[in-house]
């Protein structure tokens, strides 16, 4: 019980800790690696989330309400392509990083 | 306490070092989507490592530590019976490791645990050989697969992990592959729901290892499962479901074309893995039906 | 309370009286009566605990180790081939900060086969970042494994330690021992807490994580810095031990140094021998005097100077044998913390693979000092209790 009440009170201070801990979370600018770019084709995308169920990053967002439907954080995509590959309409191409298309 | 420099939508970060294509990293994604924060998961050296970050920073913002190779399975003892000793049920203790750490290295370690009954969520992330080493043979490297200390192809074909585990009357354990993730979900759940220890092994394409496009990690996945290579099933309280069987294999061909550590396998050895595949296909159907 | 115990169940005493909460053990000669034991007491009830029946040494440390960061009192024992299996994560304990105390029962690690008391088995572990206490006799172990958990446990410690008992010497011969009563080691120990890197899902935190070239200095530095201001919380402990159950504990204990004219440093159970042929020397009016080491890492060098500053021929007996060393450990060390002094220090060893350490040898040992120190001879048998033509020692037919 005394425990417990203790828990309740606990407050998050900053303690030193000896030995190697990690409590910062973060992540890399993996996009930064990509030499290639998913990009949909809205007007065929079915909106199904296949391509955002198998993102290896899970950077892919399916809004079913707005005309770009399928929204990629490009911060994180690695461009592996598995995306364009899955897509059973196949609405998703991979262009050259830096290109106009 | 986690100080969030950059969040995610899940307990683990978007910005990991893993490969392109990573299956791996696909599969952390749906354990974490699954098992939630309630956890401590326990991961050893090897690629699943770069999910744990470096320094002060960590991909992953939930409980856990980085073990040894080969004690990924003891180490989950210890916690869990410390939990236990605490009267803390509702933590689900994870392993997450891969093929050399589970199959090799820290087999003994693993059978000690299934063998005692401690109730620990074991994952174990197969893509064949030590790949975060640099691609070097494990016993889970599958026959002719090129590596590097075996670059002729290795001359034997890949240990039974689940067959192991099923020597020992584990309560649950089951293979997934990452085409199918509503099966894999769903035995991610079976697993943690598991009174006592529980095994996964999941077959993880590796596009640096097994040389093949990132794009293709899923439709590789999927077709080891339709060329026989790999085979869905659950063994449940002594029962086995096999969980998919395609309605006729499709040639070998069809999954290794698509991988350069096939790439110097002749015509004549193809014919050979085919027959051995076809083979060890039917005599486990046979063996889990029976 | 007063009860006959041999240095294994007075080890056991210790872990139950410090309310162990987890135990991982696997047996092995001389140390299995220890995890028979406390799987005994945990089965009846006499213990609170978990008991897990692990498969191997490796997985007993491994399982400590888990079980330790998860908020438990964690507990081990183990000799020989098995402290050499663990080692691995000896290393790992002590990097990560698991403050883990196990009793260790002396045994040399094969090859050659024995099953005997010496120390090669912790020695090989000297340098790993664990402290290590080396015990004269049962009672000694009873006190030194309750007193250690309270230092490994100090939150600028967080260090694991072993205490170590000569095989059979120790861990089978029966002494009377004074068990504290339970009451009285929970006043001296407090609860387990955890306040370091712990494994908790309310309060996560990623524990043993790569560490890069750029602070994996500084994190080691962590390790060496708790060595080396382990003396100052060790010295405490040691006095609220006296005050609280009465006996006194000591870094280093010193016996009839002060007028000495060559003095023995030792560790162990032979100390008991050497202060037995001490005083039987003292009676023949040779001045000799005898230094136990009881605290080995960190290693107590400003003591040991103190006490042996003005000595002039100092020998050190090792039961380990140091290969391709110049020396073995106990004696490098005592020689680096006469650095400076002049003193003619001379290396022993002896005692290995089991073979006593008996009364005659010491002698031998103390008469070539004082001989040394008498300017008659120079004479120095290092390897104290070889026996004639040991090259011969197999000789067997063979087709040539």
């Amino acid at each position: 019980m005394q425990k417990q009440q203790e828990k309740h009170t606990k407050q998050l201070k900053k303690c030193r800790v000896l030995g190697p801990v990690a409590t910062k979370f973060t992540g890399g600018n993996t996009g930064s690696w990509r030499l290639e770019r998913p990009v949909v084709d809205f007007d065929a995308c079915i909106k199904c989330g296949t391509c955002a169920m198998y993102c290896p990053t899970d950077v892919i967002e399916i809004d079913k309400n707005a005309k770009e439907c399928v929204k990629i954080d490009y911060y994180y995509c690695k461009g592996c392509g598995i995306c364009a590959k899955e897509c059973p309409k196949k609405c998703i191409s991979i262009v050259p990083e830096r290109s106009e298309e | 306490m986690y100080e969030i420099i950059k969040d995610s939508k899940g307990t683990l970060n978007h910005g990991i070092s893993a490969c392109a294509g990573c299956g791996m990293e696909l599969l952390a994604r749906c354990v974490f989507d699954v098992l939630g924060q309630d956890i401590i998961i326990v991961i050893p050296p090897g690629c699943a490592a770069l999910l744990t970050g470096m320094g002060t920073e960590s991909g992953i913002k939930a409980a856990g530590m980085m073990c040894n190779l080969e004690n990924t399975a003891s180490t989950c003892s210890g916690i869990r019976a410390s939990l236990d000793a605490q009267g803390n049920d509702h933590t689900t203790v994870v392993g997450f490791a891969g093929d050399g750490g589970t199959l090799d290295i820290g087999l003994q370690s693993l059978s000690g645990m299934i063998e005692r009954g401690d109730k620990v969520l074991y994952i174990c992330y197969d893509n064949e050989a030590y790949m975060n080493t640099g691609i070097q043979s494990s016993s889970a490297t599958p026959f002719l697969a090129s590596t590097t200390t075996q670059p002729a192809g290795k001359p034997t074909v890949k240990k039974d992990l689940i067959g192991i585990a099923m020597a020992h009357e584990i309560p649950y354990a089951a293979t997934a592959s990452l085409h199918n993730i509503a099966d894999l979900k769903k035995k991610i759940q079976k697993a943690k729901d598991t009174d006592g220890p529980s095994l996964l092994h999941v077959l993880i394409p590796c596009p640096t290892g097994w040389r093949s496009d990132p794009a293709d990690t899923i439709t590789l996945a999927r077709a080891a499962v339709n060329t026989g290579v790999w085979v869905l099933y659950e063994y449940e309280d002594g029962e086995v479901t096999v969980n998919y069987k395609p309605k006729e294999l499709k040639p070998i061909e069809e999954y290794i074309s698509l991988q350069g550590r096939f790439k110097k396998v002749t015509d004549e050895e193809k014919k050979e893995m085919q027959k051995i595949v076809k083979k060890s296909y039917e005599r486990k159907i046979a063996k889990l039906e029976k | 309370m007063f009860k006959m115990l041999d240095g294994n169940t007075s080890a056991v005493e210790a872990m139950k009286l410090a309310r162990v909460k987890v135990i991982a053990a696997y047996p092995i000669t001389p140390q299995s009566t220890i995890s028979e034991k406390l799987s005994e007491i945990v089965a009846n009830g006499e213990m609170d605990a978990k008991y897990i029946r692990v498969e191997s040494e490796h997985t007993a440390m491994s399982a400590c180790i888990g079980a330790a960061l998860t908020g438990s009192r964690a507990g081990t024992a183990t000799s020989s081939n098995g402290l050499a299996l663990m080692n691995e994560m000896i290393v790992a304990a002590s990097g990560i900060r698991a403050p883990i105390v196990m009793p260790v029962v002396n045994r040399a690690i094969a090859t050659p086969w024995s099953l005997w008391c010496e120390h090669m088995d912790t020695m090989s572990q000297r340098d790993l970042g664990w402290m290590q206490f080396f015990t004269q006799n049962c009672q000694d172990v009873l006190d030194y494994t309750i007193a250690a958990y309270k230092i490994a446990e100090n939150k600028d410690i967080m260090t694991p330690a072993m205490v170590c008992l000569d095989g059979f010497f120790l861990s089978h011969s029966m002494q009377k021992i004074d068990v504290p009563a339970q009451e009285k080691v929970d006043e001296f120990l407090p609860e387990y807490e955890l306040t370091n890197s712990y494994l908790n899902p309310e309060d996560p935190m990623f524990v043993s994580n790569v560490v890069g070239m750029n602070d994996y200095t500084e994190v080691k530095y962590q390790q060496k810095y708790a060595m080396d201001n382990a003396f100052g919380v060790i010295e405490n402990v040691f006095d609220e031990f006296e005050k609280q159950f009465g006996r006194k504990l000591n870094i280093i204990e010193e016996y009839k140094t002060e007028d000495a004219d060559v003095v023995l440093v030792c560790m162990g159970s032979m100390t008991g021998t050497v202060k037995y042929v001490v005083d039987i020397m003292r009676e023949q009016g040779k001045k000799v005097g005898m230094i136990k080491i009881v605290v080995f890492r960190p290693f107590p060098y400003k003591y040991i100077y103190e006490v042996l500053k003005d000595k002039k021929v100092i020998g050190v007996f090792d039961r380990n044998s140091c290969l391709g060393g110049q020396y073995p450990p106990v004696c490098t060390e005592v020689i680096a913390a006469m650095k400076g002094a002049d003193a003619d220090i001379r290396d022993y060893v002896g005692g290995l693979g089991g073979r006593d350490v008996n009364p005659a040898n010491i002698e031998k040992i103390f008469n070539e000092l004082l001989d040394i120190y008498n300017g008659s001879s120079d004479k120095h048998t290092n390897w104290i209790d070889l026996k004639e033509n040991p090259m011969d020692s197999r000789e067997v037919f063979k087709y040539v």
